[in-house]
């Protein structure tokens, strides 16, 4: 379904990524880990076509993106959705309005079929009753929830996630998480998930991909990974600061 | 390196970085132009900024026009009556008012007043990842961001400038008239003999490409924020601060080339 192929990227002078090589398959749910400041936002933004790589390829669906205008991915990123590390909702806008968003643009214009999808996508992320909230009325968790509603209400293929489950108390990121694997096997969409979260990266992922210097240095399922002999995946999994050139 | 070597590099950094700007500036204002003939106008989003451009900036614009008037019309008294000039305030003041105290003026109060808030407002957006989320979801921001507020403030620099100038104008008449006594019917025969259609139409057209040269800026600003809260402030300053400059270069040039084009037979 999507495979990235040899992506380099600079910002601001510095290497962020030099060569990744991915592929996931459909309805498949790949985990992305890596210590912060790796690159793994930056590959899901290159992903959504929000930054253009320096070397590499995007190809979805058998199509290469890369190289595509910003308005002719418009078609492309419709069939992909992604939750932002802020949730990114339109803060000059109710709930409503940010999920009834999407909709709009597909010219949805029926304001009782778009009041049944809005209500539909809140009861899938436990938000109903919350049409008519603006977003700085709700917490941090409900934010990233109602961000994934609008999303999801397009039913995209693939889904981005990007942190979901930063910034927010165990409980909640459980239930993001949750919701994550209940969404893939619900609307049968593949999902890339960037996460420093092993709970989240275990529970979420068929398969988990390590990027270290800007390259996947390790790829496998949660079981092979807790198995891994590799120091540096080893200390990663286990959060272990020595020998990374982080002491206290 | 020697002193001279780096203000040299200083200076080709200033120099590269103002180019690059202003780049950045006229390929935003061709991009700005080109969506709002490939999109659909959004109306209700037009008639939002229409809103907040056009009528919440009336008082704010209508205070400066009429005070500019007033003012000017009371120095013009003070020096024309020892020359026994009094008639010649009238079209002194309305020509002044239109040719440059009114676009001017409203202009740089638009800057400051809406420059900011568009810069500001772009800027938060930019920084929280909402115009990140616009592009996710397949839409183009110059299209849904830029066109209506461009266009709004387009539209609404020229409407706004002519109230200034017939609130400027009137309140001209009033202290020249009313407070220091002047004559009334002479005032306002010299004003309307004097004053050429072509001075307002000076105003306007200045008007209309200093609400470009905002709009266009501030936008600009707006969607190139640096990352964090303090690029927001940054922003905002710079956005209002270059949008002034530039208007006040621009209306000299304008001065002459008007001038040049409707004057020159």
């Amino acid at each position: 379904m999507l495979r990235l192929q040899g992506i380099e990227k600079r910002l601001g002078g510095q290497a962020v990524l030099r060569g990744v090589n991915l592929q996931v398959g459909q309805g498949e749910r790949v985990v992305v880990i890596g210590r912060s400041g790796c690159g793994k936002s930056v590959m899901l933004r290159i992903i959504m076509g929000l930054l253009p790589p320096d070397a590499g390829e995007v190809i979805f669906e058998g199509t290469k993106l890369t190289g595509l205008s910003e308005e002719d991915w418009n078609p492309y990123r419709r069939k992909i959705g992604m939750l932002f590390q802020g949730a990114a909702l339109f803060d000059s806008l109710s709930v409503f309005e940010n999920l009834a968003f999407p909709l709009r643009e597909a010219g949805e214009k029926n304001e009782k079929v778009l009041g049944e999808k809005v209500a539909e996508a809140l009861k899938i992320v436990s938000l109903s009753g919350t049409e008519q909230k603006m977003p700085a009325e709700l917490s941090g968790g409900m934010k990233k929830r109602a961000a994934l509603a609008r999303a999801i209400i397009r039913k995209p293929e693939l889904m981005l996630y990007d942190e979901p489950t930063t910034g927010l108390d165990p409980i909640v990121a459980d239930s993001i998480n949750r919701l994550i694997l209940h969404l893939g096997e619900m609307l049968g969409m593949a999902s890339i998930v960037v996460t420093h979260d092993m709970v989240s990266a275990r529970m979420v992922g068929d398969r988990i991909a390590y990027l270290h210097e800007g390259k996947i240095y390790f790829e496998g399922t949660p079981e092979q990974v807790d198995r891994c002999e590799d120091r540096l995946v080893r200390d990663f999994v286990r959060g272990h600061a020595e020998g990374t050139g982080v002491t206290g | 390196m020697g002193k001279a070597e780096y203000l040299t590099g200083k200076l080709g950094g200033m120099v590269m970085g103002s180019c690059q700007t202003a780049g950045g500036v006229f390929l935003l204002l061709g991009d700005t132009i080109r969506s709002m003939f490939r999109y659909k106008i959004r109306w209700d989003q037009l008639m939002e900024q229409m809103y907040f451009i056009g009528i919440r900036s009336q008082v704010v614009v209508l205070t400066t026009g009429a005070f500019t008037g007033a003012v000017f019309a009371a120095q013009v008294w003070f020096q024309f009556k020892r020359f026994g000039m009094e008639s010649a305030i009238g079209p002194t003041v309305s020509i002044a008012m239109c040719r440059e105290l009114g676009p001017v003026l409203c202009c740089l109060l638009l800057a400051g007043r809406v420059g900011a808030a568009m810069a500001a407002e772009l800027s938060s957006m930019k920084i929280t990842e909402q115009v990140d989320a616009l592009r996710a979801l397949g839409v183009y921001p110059v299209e849904y961001l830029i066109v209506p507020r461009f266009l709004a403030l387009v539209l609404s620099a020229p409407i706004l400038t002519a109230m200034a100038l017939v609130t400027g104008i009137g309140c001209g008449y009033f202290v020249a008239v009313k407070i220091f006594g002047v004559d009334g019917a002479y005032y306002w025969d010299n004003t309307v003999k004097f004053t050429d259609r072509k001075d307002v139409l000076i105003a306007l057209i200045k008007a209309l490409i200093f609400g470009v040269i905002i709009a266009t800026i501030a936008c600009h600003k707006g969607m190139n924020c640096p990352p964090g809260t303090a690029g927001v402030g940054k922003t905002t300053t710079e956005a209002v601060v270059n949008a002034s400059i530039t208007l006040l270069v621009v209306n000299f040039f304008l001065t002459v080339l008007l001038n040049a084009l409707l004057y020159s037979n």
